[in-house]
């Protein structure tokens, strides 16, 4: 490599490089097209809740498919195999989840933001600058793998690049782009990114299965059939040239790092049993602790859906609770249908591209989504180039939607909550949007920061930890707030912080640990039981969470609401009853807030 | 008028609230019922049944067809049948005191 200035241009892929460019150029020019109709502060925060159904599931859909379902899936399925399957089977029906116990009653009761809903059904402005605490923790901890996402796609299309320079580029780009265009913008871009992460996740999949064989073949191979492992490189790529339409599915030799067949594609294999082979358990004793840190995993990510801030913001731009309904039905299938895909990429990719097994970071099997469809160079030509372009669009509409999606909700709260409610209620709207542009300068600066420390954690991994955060702090309150009204204030804000700060404080723990900052090593061999509720602290954190709650409202029981029958009823009556309204003039004229 | 305060008497009664929230709750735990016992099923059935559950289908796992392909229409299934049940619910909520 040359000490030139430009360097990071060689061995750029034009039509990778030229396809990401456009995806990046349309996000930014619709942006900036429909900031010029968003006016009012109203727009920016809800898009003035008239988005139809089918926009609204699709733009839900686009901010939830982020850089961890596009790229992390896969990477991670390829990395571990079987254990990782979990992740998209409940990142998809964690939904339903929200659907059968949280979105109606939610959107029954209207309030912007999670914050308003906790100051709403607790009569506590205090309550609500509590709850917009974990908006923050849990957005950080979600913005981290979206820019892994993209420090990794940068440092693939331009391969002399370092990974924190795509960080910084692609950060300060949607930052830019939220400042300027608030939500309603995003609504339109996101939904439009839905269809094309959808597109640049099935058309590579497709064409690769129509040349190396099925999904159900790749996995067949992974039988524990021995490779007769060619010492030169060559001919392997000579074998890959063989014409794959015979019934024999092409398979490279896994490099040593690479887990074995059955180890990979049975259930309790690498992911869940690490911390038990670290402590040098034998397979038969570590299967217990596997079988704990399944079911640990499955509930962070199932209550942690329910639990996410910036989904249930969406909740609130249906028009009524009848369309928030038929948002959620669209929003499982299309989220569905999409998580079909993301595993298929990653059991190919370990067979063909089992050279990254051997790398870390932005250059590991993270990448796997992207590299792979170049594979079909070899074959085609300019094709493999051209898919792999329309894979790292993919890409990009994934970390770019997320990431804006997070931003708009954590500079919501900081904008919405910390200056327009605590720390300048006289406000006038136009103060309100010049802090809603420095708030998220501001964040965007954070997200930048955090994101270029965890190159080496993997972008799904870091997700789940974001849903653990709000499986044990938004789940439990939201649940509970909306099905038991013995809840007090005090109940609900003790169990959201008990709960919800041990996942985050576990949480930040095992990343210093896996980054190396600090060094537990030796202590986890020693007790693998902690180091995996540590890792996966749902099977506890969120019973704590539930558990403090019930105990201290019992205890606090004369502070429920004096009005709480009232509040139930708008929580759970019928819409077409017309409570809310009751309800607001009755409080107006009571309360006087 | 008398008939709309009778009316505001029923909506805003005790039985009318438990009962609201009774049924809403059950038919939401019936529909959760089902997707936990599959959802939380399958690791048990990987751990006492592993054989069975490495089953070859058309190079699949039996498991792995199970969580990576047929448990997404599954649910499909049961949020169908939620939103069909609750919307008729509620209208049913509505009509009893507004009729």
């Amino acid at each position: 490599m040359s000490a030139l200035p430009l360097a990071f241009l060689g061995g750029v892929d034009p039509w990778i490089f030229a396809l990401s460019l456009i995806t990046v150029g349309l996000t930014i020019y619709m942006g900036f097209r429909s900031a010029k109709s968003s006016k009012t502060a109203g727009d920016f925060f809800v898009a003035g809740r008239s988005v139809s159904v089918g926009w609204n599931a699709s733009a839900i859909s686009g901010e939830y498919l982020s850089a961890a379902s596009f790229m992390g899936i896969a990477g991670m399925v390829m990395a571990v195999g079987y254990d990782a399957l979990w992740y998209p089977v409940c990142y998809a029906c964690g939904y339903l989840f929200l659907l059968l116990f949280i979105a109606g009653p939610l959107r029954r009761f209207g309030a912007y933001t999670i914050p308003d809903f906790a100051e709403g059904r607790y009569d506590s402005p205090v309550f609500r600058k509590i709850a917009v605490c974990f908006v923050l923790f849990i957005g950080f901890f979600y913005t981290m793998p979206q820019m892994k996402g993209a420090g990794t796609t940068l440092a693939y299309i331009f391969p002399g690049l370092p990974y924190w320079v795509g960080v910084a580029v692609v950060g300060a780009v949607i930052t830019l782009n939220v400042a300027l265009g608030g939500m309603k913008g995003i609504t339109l871009v996101q939904a439009m990114q839905y269809w094309l992460k959808l597109f640049a996740i099935t058309v590579p999949v497709f064409v690769l299965m129509a040349v190396f064989g099925g999904y159900g073949s790749n996995l067949g191979v992974n039988d524990g059939r021995v490779l007769t492992a060619p010492a030169i490189s060559s001919s392997v790529e000579a074998s890959l040239l063989a014409p794959a339409a015979s019934s024999e599915i092409v398979r490279k030799p896994l490099g040593e790092k690479a887990p074995a067949d059955a180890a990979w594609i049975s259930p309790f294999g690498p992911l869940t049993t690490k911390a038990a082979k670290a402590a040098g358990l034998t397979p038969e004793q570590s299967k217990p602790y596997s079988l704990l840190y399944t079911y640990s995993l499955i509930i962070a990510l199932v209550c942690g859906t329910a639990g996410l801030p910036h989904i249930l913001v969406r909740f609130y731009t249906n028009p009524d609770g009848v369309a928030a309904k038929r948002t959620t039905m669209w929003v499982m299938i299309l989220i569905g249908v999409f998580y079909v895909f993301p595993p298929v990429l990653g059991v190919i990719g370990r067979n063909l591209l089992p050279e990254l097994y051997a790398a870390t970071g932005a250059k590991g099997t993270d990448k796997v989504v992207l590299e792979l469809p170049r594979i079909l160079h070899e074959h085609y030509g300019v094709w493999g180039s051209i898919l792999s372009g329309v894979a790292c669009a993919g890409a990009f509409a994934a970390f770019m939607s997320t990431f804006s999606g997070l931003l708009v909700s954590m500079t919501g709260a900081v904008a919405h909550d910390v200056y327009g409610r605590m720390l300048r209620p006289n406000a006038t709207p136009e103060q309100r949007m010049r802090m809603f542009k420095f708030a998220a300068i501001g964040i965007g600066g954070v997200s930048v920061i955090l994101g270029s420390q965890v190159e080496q954690l993997q972008i799904n991994f870091m997700v789940g930890q974001a849903f653990a955060i709000a499986a044990a702090s938004y789940f439990p309150l939201l649940f509970m707030s909306v099905w038991w009204r013995g809840m007090t204030m005090k109940g609900a804000a003790t169990g959201m912080l008990g709960g919800g700060i041990a996942a985050l404080l576990c949480m930040t723990l095992i990343n210093l640990n896996d980054l190396k900052m600090i060094d537990l090593k030796a202590f986890w061999a020693g007790h693998p039981l902690l180091r995996i509720l540590c890792e996966q602290p749902a099977i506890w954190s969120v019973p704590l969470a539930i558990g403090l709650m019930i105990v201290v409202s019992k205890a606090t029981s004369k502070d429920i609401p004096k009005d709480i029958r009232m509040k139930m009823l708008v929580l759970h009556a019928p819409e077409q009853l017309g409570l809310k309204n009751e309800y607001i003039q009755e409080h107006q004229a009571g309360a006087g807030h | 008028m008398p008939h709309s305060t009778d009316r505001a008497d029923t909506i805003h009664s005790e039985a009318f609230l438990a009962s609201l929230m009774r049924r809403q709750l059950r038919l939401s735990i019936a529909c959760a019922a089902a997707f936990l016992v599959a959802l939380l099923g399958l690791p048990l059935a990987n751990y006492f049944a592993p054989a069975l559950m490495a089953t070859r289908v058309g190079g699949f796992t039996l498991t792995w067809l199970i969580v990576g392909v047929l448990f997404f229409p599954y649910v499909w299934l049961i949020s169908g049948i939620f939103i069909k049940r609750s919307l008729k619910l509620e209208a049913d909520e509505a009509k009893e005191v507004l009729k």
